[in-house]
C-alpha cells in the first residue's frame, strides 16, 4: 500500500485519477482504517487530503457556508456561525460515533461512506446541501443526496474528490434539527435518523421544508410528501401527524441486528415529528 | 514494501521512526517505540482504550496511520505526570478507586485530560457524555465520574 | 479458620480505604498487560479459525503457506496429541480435531516474523470442509433430528442411558420435598417461561500471551490469566511437558470475570515457539475475543411458584435448559443449584439441563448460571407479590432464607445476611422516592455460593522490618491493597511497609485459579495465617535475644513486648530490630501457609432498579441503581463497593442491549463492540451501594467474597422495572427497544 499526502486539491485529483488499482481517499479514516484492519478492503494507493489547507476550513461565503472535506466534525460545533445557522447539520456531527471519532471523523467521508445510516447525510440533505466536486475534467456540484447511489457506492468518477459540501444561506424564521434512535445513548449506528428544515414566513406559516431520513432504505431518503404536509401549515399537531405518517410510508426498511423493518417504519413517524417540532421551535426563534 | 520515515513529537520530544504505510499510529507506539500505555482494546474505534491527543484533539490512535503523525503533536499516557508529579486526574482516580484493573484507564486519563482542558467546569452529564468514547467493564463508571470531577474542582482551585 | 471475635470485631487498618500499591503504574501506563511484554526475535503468532459453524476437516494443506518467506512454524491437529479424560474437550477447543465446531473454532496457526506475514500465511492455509448442517439455538439442539455434534454424547443423569446420541449431556435435579403436594396448597400460583440471550464477558483487554520454549524443553509463558497455575498445568499436560519444566508468570490482567479461567491460544503459542524455536507473541482480536473465547450460556427457563394468600410459598419448581457451546459443561448445575437459594423452601424443585450447541465452548461468566436463573425466579416472585396484592419486599421478606434454612441446593445455611439486605432495601431511601410518568421500580435479590479453595502464600520479613507478600492468585479487583491490609493489620504494622506481589509458579506452590469469589477470603485467610506464623517465629527470635522463653514473649502493636513483669524488663523489640539481626538469631524470618481454605460463607444481594420508558420508541434507560449486598466484613470498602457496582452494571448491559447474534448460517454478526452493546458511561446513572456485614463463622475476620453476587439480581430488577413502566411482563433478555415497543403494542391491543 502506497501512501502520500498531497498539499493542493490538484495533486491529490491527479493521484486519484492516475491511479492503477484500489485507491482511497483518506480524511479522518474512521471508516476507512476500519476496513483496512478487517481486510475488506486492500487499497494500493490511499490519498491523504488533510494536508490540503483549502479542505480543512469552514468558510462562510456569499451564498452560505463552506465545509472543507477535511473538516473533523468536532469542528463544527465549535464554529459559532455555523451553529447559529445550522444547529441541525452541527447536531447530526455531534453524534457520530464518540468523542474521539468527531476529533477525526469528516461529514464529507460520512457523506461518501454511503451508509444507508450515516448520522451527518439526512441533516444535510433537509438542509439542501450541495457536494463540490472537483475531478480531472473540473468542478460540478449536485445535491448531496446524489452522492450515495447504494450502500458503499458514490457516483462518483474515477479521480473524483468531493472539496466541500455548501450549505446554502439561511433566510429568517428558518430552522432545522436531527434526531436519531439508538439503543444506548452513544456510541451505536443511527437505527433510524430524521433531518428537518424548515422555514417559516412572518406569518408563522411554514413556507419551506425538506424531510430527510436515515437508516431506513438503501439510501437516505428525502421524503417530499413529508414536507409537503407542512409547507402551507401553521405546523400544527394534524400537519405533524401527516408528516409522522408520510415519513413512515416512505420507509423501505431491513431487519438486520439492529431493528426490524416495524420498529424502523414506526420509530421513523416518531422521530419525524420530534425534529419537525424542534426545527419549528428554532425557527420561531430566530428571526 | 518500502517504510515511510516519519519525524513528530511524542510528549514533547523529537521522535523518528520508520512504519509500513498501513501500520496505525498505535502499533507504531507500542511495537516499535516501546509506549505501551496505550492499549488496543479492539482495533476499531469503539473503546476508546487507544486513545491519544494528537494536536490536541482527542483520537483514537488505533484510526490514525502512523505515517500521519508526520510533523505533529501526539500526547499519550505517559505524557500526564510531569517528572515525579502526578496530574491531579492521576491522583483522583488513585484515591477515588477509579480503577480495577486499570487496562482502561490510560484511555480514559487522556479523555478526561482532554475534557478538562477544553472544558474545566463540567457537569456529570458533560462527563458521561465525553467518555462515552471510552469503554469500561470493571466499575460501572461511577468512581471514574466521581474522580473526573474531583480532579476538575482541585484544578479549579489552582491547588 | 473460624471467626477471631463472634462478639464484635474492631480493626486498626481492615476496613480503611488507602491507596492500592499498583496503583501508580496504572495511572502512568508503566503497568505490563497480556501484549505489553516483547522477546528479542520475538515472532508473531495468528490463528485461522473456522468459518463455519459445523464441518467436518477432511484436510489442511499447510505446504504453500509453510513456503512464504518469513514463516517460521505451522501448527495443526497434527501438532497436539489426542487426550483423553479431563482435558479432552479443553484440548479439542484449543485446536479442531475431525470437526470445526462453531464459526471460529481453531483450525491452525502460524507464526512469522511480522504480522502481515503472518496474516498472508493464514490466507495460504488451504483447509478441506465438508460443510455439515448446524444448531445455535438450544431448544433446538434438544429437538429429536437436530445436527448432533457428538457421536459419543449420550445424555447421563437420565435413566436408562440413551442408546443414541444427542446433543443432551446431562441432566440434573436439585431440591427437597414433594412440589405436587406444595402446589395442590397453593392459593395462587404463577408459571412463567422466559429466554435469555448469551453474553460475553466483555474483558476490554483481549487473550494475550508470550510463549518462548527453547531446545531443552524449558518453556516459559507470560499470560493475562485469572490463574497461572491451573494454565500451566493444562498448558504442560497438552504439551506433553512435565510442569516443573513450565514457568507462567502473570501479567496485569485487563478483566476476566471468569473469561480468562481457561486456555484458548496459550497453548497454541507454546507450541508454535516448540517447533519454531523462538519466543511468539499471540494477541486475539477483539473479533476473535467475541467468535472464539468463552461466552456464557443462551437459556430457557421455566419457573412456576406457588404461593398462599399471605405470601407464603409452598412450592417452587424450575426446569432450565442452557447451552454451553459445542462442548458439555454448560452453568445448569449452578444455575439450578443457586435458582431458589434465597428462599425457605418446603417443596423445592430445580432440573437443569445441560445442551451442547455450534457455539463457542462458554467459560464462566462472574456467577456463572445464576443471573439466568435469578432472571427467572425472580420475575416470577414479582409477579406473584402483584397478584397477591403484597409489597414485592413483603412477599421476600416473608420466605426469605435464614440460618437453619435447609437451602434448595442442599447445604444448612449458618448465619447469612440476606435478610439484612431486604430490610436496608425496604428502609433506603431509593425504595421511598417517587416516579414520574412512564418509570418504573423492579427489586430483586440474588446469591452466590463463593469459594474457598488450593492457596499458598509466603511472607518473608526485609532487612529493615517491611514486609514482602508473595500471593499465588492474580489480582482481578484490587485484591493486593487487601492482602497488604490484613498482613498489616496482623502484624501491627503500618499498611505501607508490606508490599504484596503475584509470584510465577516456580516460586509459590499450586494456587487455584482467582475465581469464586475466592482470594479475598483464602489468600486473605492464608495471609493471616502466615503473618501469624510469622508472629509466632518473631517473638521466637525475641526471646532467644532476651534469653527468655517463647511462651513469656507476646505480640502488640508490632512490637514483641515481655509477657509481664515477671518475664522480664526489657524494651519491645520493632519487626525492624529483631530482622536486623536475624542472621545471628536462625537465618531469614518468614511465614508461611499453605491451605485448602474451607469455610468460604455465601452472600446475598437486593438490588432496587428504576427505569424510564419512551413509550413511543422503547428506548429505556435507567434512572437510578442501589446494590445492597452482604461482605461479611469489607477489608477494603472502595474496592468491595467496585464489584458491587460493576456487577450491577454488567447486569444491566445484559438486560438491557448485549446478546450474541447468530445469523442463519450460524456465523456470529456482532463480533465488535460496535453491535455487541456493553454500557457506556452516558448510559447510566451513579450506582449506589450498601455494604452490609453480616460476619462468616469461617473466616477470622468475617469476610465474604464480593465479586459475583452483584450480577446475579439485576436482571430481573431490570427486568422487573422494565415490566412495571411498560405495564406488560416482558421475559426475554435483552430487552431491546423493539422488544420492549413490540410488548407495549401488544398489551395495548389486548
Amino acid at each position: 500500500m502506497r501512501y502520500e499526502a498531497p498539499k493542493t486539491t490538484k495533486e491529490a485529483v491527479a493521484l486519484m485519477a492516475k491511479a492503477k488499482g484500489v485507491a482511497h481517499v483518506l480524511a479522518g479514516g474512521t471508516d476507512l482504517l476500519v476496513r483496512l484492519r478487517s481486510g475488506h478492503v486492500e487499497p494500493d494507493l490511499v490519498v491523504d487530503i488533510k494536508r490540503i489547507q483549502a479542505m480543512g476550513k469552514i468558510t462562510p461565503v456569499a451564498s452560505g457556508i463552506r465545509i472543507g472535506g477535511a473538516v473533523p466534525s468536532a469542528l463544527l460545533g465549535e464554529h459559532a456561525g455555523l451553529r447559529k445557522a445550522w444547529p441541525g447539520v452541527v447536531e447530526a456531527a455531534k453524534l457520530i460515533g464518540s468523542t474521539q471519532i468527531q476529533g477525526r471523523a469528516t461529514v464529507v467521508g460520512n457523506l461518501c461512506n454511503a451508509s444507508p445510516a450515516a448520522d451527518s447525510v439526512p441533516a444535510m440533505v433537509a438542509a439542501g446541501a450541495k457536494a463540490i466536486i472537483v475531478g480531472p475534467k473540473g468542478r460540478r456540484e449536485i445535491p448531496v443526496e446524489d452522492v450515495a447511489v447504494a450502500p458503499g457506492k458514490t457516483s462518483l468518477r474515477k479521480g473524483e474528490i468531493v472539496e466541500s459540501i455548501h450549505l446554502p444561506k439561511r433566510p429568517p424564521r428558518s430552522g432545522d434539527a436531527y434526531l436519531r434512535f439508538i439503543p444506548r445513548t452513544e456510541m451505536d449506528i443511527a437505527v433510524v435518523g430524521a433531518g428537518v428544515s424548515l422555514t417559516l414566513g412572518p406569518d408563522g406559516v411554514c413556507r419551506q421544508a425538506r424531510v430527510a431520513l436515515g437508516a431506513v432504505a438503501a439510501r437516505v431518503l428525502l421524503v417530499e410528501e413529508a414536507a409537503a404536509a407542512l409547507i402551507g401549515t401553521k405546523v400544527d399537531d394534524k400537519a405533524l401527524d401527516k408528516l409522522a405518517a408520510a415519513a413512515s410510508a416512505a420507509c423501505r426498511p431491513i431487519d438486520d441486528k439492529r431493528g426490524t423493518k416495524e420498529f424502523r417504519i414506526k420509530v421513523a413517524g416518531v422521530l419525524a415529528r420530534r425534529a419537525a417540532k424542534m426545527a419549528l421551535e428554532r425557527a420561531r426563534r430566530g428571526k | 514494501m518500502s517504510k515511510i520515515r516519519v519525524s513528530t513529537t511524542i510528549n514533547g520530544d523529537p521522535v523518528e521512526y520508520l512504519c509500513a504505510a498501513e501500520e496505525t499510529l498505535l502499533d507504531v507506539l507500542r511495537d516499535r517505540l516501546g509506549l505501551t500505555g496505550s492499549k488496543e482494546g479492539c482495533g476499531t474505534g469503539d473503546c476508546g482504550a487507544c486513545s491519544v491527543t494528537l494536536d490536541g484533539r482527542l483520537v483514537c490512535s488505533c484510526l490514525v496511520l502512523g505515517a500521519e503523525a508526520e510533523g505533529r503533536q501526539v500526547r499519550t499516557v505517559e505524557g500526564i505526570a510531569e517528572g515525579d508529579q502526578l496530574h491531579p486526574l492521576q491522583r483522583k482516580f488513585i484515591e477515588h478507586a477509579a480503577l480495577q484493573c486499570g487496562v482502561c484507564t490510560p484511555g480514559f486519563l487522556v479523555a478526561s485530560k482532554a475534557l478538562l482542558e477544553k472544558n474545566p467546569n463540567p457537569s456529570e452529564h458533560e462527563v458521561r457524555f465525553w467518555l462515552a468514547g471510552n469503554l469500561c467493564r470493571c466499575t460501572g463508571y461511577d468512581k471514574i465520574v466521581r474522580a473526573v470531577m474531583s480532579a476538575a474542582a482541585e484544578m479549579r482551585e489552582g491547588r | 479458620m473460624p471467626l477471631d471475635n463472634p462478639k464484635g470485631q474492631s480493626f486498626r487498618l481492615v476496613g480503611s480505604r488507602p491507596n492500592r500499591p499498583d496503583g501508580i503504574d496504572k495511572v502512568v501506563g508503566r503497568a505490563k498487560f497480556g501484549a505489553d511484554l516483547s522477546a528479542p526475535g520475538m515472532l508473531v503468532g495468528k490463528v485461522l479459525r473456522s468459518p463455519h459453524a459445523h464441518a467436518r476437516i477432511r484436510k489442511i494443506d499447510i505446504k504453500k503457506a509453510l513456503a512464504l518467506a518469513g514463516v517460521k512454524a505451522i501448527v495443526t491437529r497434527d501438532d497436539f496429541k489426542e487426550i483423553e479424560g479431563d482435558l479432552r474437550d479443553v484440548s479439542r477447543n484449543v485446536m479442531a480435531r475431525d470437526k470445526a465446531l462453531y464459526d471460529g473454532h481453531a483450525v491452525a496457526a502460524v507464526a512469522a516474523v511480522d504480522a502481515a506475514t503472518a496474516r498472508m500465511a493464514l490466507k495460504l492455509i488451504k483447509v478441506d470442509y465438508e460443510i455439515l448442517p448446524h444448531v445455535t439455538d438450544v431448544e433446538e439442539a434438544m429437538k429429536p433430528g437436530a445436527p448432533v455434534l457428538h457421536a459419543d454424547l449420550f445424555t447421563q443423569g437420565i435413566e436408562p442411558t440413551p442408546k443414541k446420541p444427542s446433543n443432551v449431556a446431562k441432566r440434573h435435579e436439585f431440591g427437597h420435598g414433594d412440589v405436587a403436594k406444595g402446589f395442590a396448597e397453593a392459593d395462587v400460583v404463577v408459571e412463567r417461561k422466559f429466554k435469555s440471550e448469551a453474553a460475553h464477558q466483555g474483558y476490554i483487554e483481549p487473550h494475550a500471551c508470550l510463549a518462548s520454549v527453547a531446545n531443552d524443553g524449558q518453556g516459559e509463558l507470560w499470560v493475562c490469566t485469572q490463574g497461572h497455575y491451573a494454565v500451566r498445568n493444562v498448558c504442560a499436560s497438552l504439551l506433553g511437558m512435565d510442569v516443573s519444566k513450565l514457568r507462567v508468570t502473570a501479567s496485569e490482567i485487563g478483566g476476566g470475570f471468569g473469561g480468562k479461567t481457561t486456555v484458548f491460544i496459550e497453548p497454541v503459542a507454546l507450541a508454535l515457539s516448540r517447533k519454531a524455536g523462538k519466543p511468539v507473541k499471540v494477541v486475539m482480536s477483539r473479533e476473535e475475543v467475541f467468535r472464539a473465547s468463552g461466552p456464557t450460556s443462551s437459556a430457557t427457563v421455566w419457573v412456576k411458584i406457588g404461593a398462599k394468600k399471605d405470601g407464603r410459598i409452598t412450592a417452587a419448581d424450575a426446569v432450565l435448559k442452557y447451552q454451553g457451546g459445542a462442548f458439555p459443561g454448560s452453568p445448569v448445575d449452578m444455575g439450578a443449584m443457586s435458582a431458589f437459594a434465597c428462599y425457605d423452601l418446603e417443596h423445592v424443585r430445580a432440573v437443569g439441563w445441560d445442551v451442547v450447541v455450534n457455539r463457542p465452548k462458554q467459560a464462566a461468566y462472574r456467577a456463572p448460571g445464576a443471573p439466568i436463573s435469578a432472571f427467572g425466579v425472580e420475575s416470577v416472585i414479582d409477579e406473584l407479590a402483584q397478584k397477591i396484592g403484597m409489597d414485592p419486599i413483603e412477599v421476600r421478606l416473608k420466605n426469605a432464607a435464614r440460618e437453619g434454612t435447609e437451602s434448595s441446593y442442599g447445604p444448612t445455611y449458618g448465619s447469612i445476611g440476606l435478610r439484612a439486605t431486604i430490610e436496608a432495601a425496604k428502609a433506603h431511601p431509593h425504595y421511598k422516592a417517587p416516579l414520574g410518568p412512564n418509570q418504573g421500580r423492579g427489586v430483586a435479590s440474588g446469591f452466590w455460593f463463593n469459594f474457598g479453595g488450593q492457596t499458598c502464600v509466603s511472607l518473608n520479613i526485609n532487612i529493615d522490618g517491611t514486609v514482602a507478600l508473595a500471593v499465588g492468585t492474580p489480582d482481578i479487583g484490587g485484591s493486593r491493597a487487601s492482602m497488604c491490609l490484613m498482613a498489616a493489620e496482623e502484624l501491627g504494622i503500618g499498611y505501607d511497609q508490606v508490599r504484596t506481589i503475584v509470584a510465577d509458579t516456580s516460586s509459590l506452590g499450586y494456587n487455584d485459579i482467582s475465581e469464586g469469589s475466592r482470594v479475598t477470603f483464602s489468600t486473605g485467610m492464608a495471609t493471616i495465617q502466615a503473618a501469624r506464623d510469622a508472629v509466632k517465629k518473631l517473638c521466637g527470635r525475641a526471646a532467644q535475644m532476651w534469653g527468655i522463653s517463647p511462651e513469656a514473649v507476646v505480640w502488640e502493636n508490632g512490637h514483641a513486648k515481655p509477657a509481664g513483669a515477671n518475664a522480664g524488663d526489657f524494651p519491645p523489640l520493632s519487626l525492624a530490630d529483631i530482622a536486623k539481626v536475624a542472621a545471628n538469631t536462625g537465618g531469614p524470618i518468614a511465614g508461611h501457609c499453605e491451605v485448602n481454605a474451607e469455610g468460604a460463607g455465601v452472600s446475598f444481594s437486593t438490588h432496587l432498579c428504576d427505569v424510564e420508558i419512551d413509550p413511543e420508541t422503547g428506548f429505556t434507560r435507567v434512572t437510578r441503581y442501589t446494590v445492597i449486598q452482604d461482605a461479611g466484613k469489607a477489608i477494603h470498602p472502595s474496592y468491595v463497593e467496585g464489584q458491587y457496582q460493576g456487577g450491577a452494571v454488567q447486569g444491566i448491559g445484559w438486560a438491557l442491549n448485549e446478546e450474541y447474534i447468530y445469523g442463519a448460517d450460524g456465523k456470529l454478526q456482532n463480533a465488535g463492540f460496535l453491535d455487541y452493546r456493553i454500557p457506556v458511561a452516558s448510559d447510566l446513572p451513579m450506582i449506589d451501594t450498601v455494604i452490609v456485614e453480616v460476619p462468616n463463622p469461617g473466616h477470622p475476620y468475617g469476610l465474604r467474597g464480593v465479586g459475583e453476587t452483584s450480577i446475579v439480581p439485576p436482571l430481573a430488577a431490570v427486568a422487573n422495572a422494565v415490566s412495571a413502566a411498560a405495564k406488560v411482563r416482558m421475559m426475554e433478555i435483552p430487552m431491546s427497544p423493539p422488544k420492549i415497543l413490540k410488548a407495549m403494542g401488544a398489551a395495548h391491543r389486548r
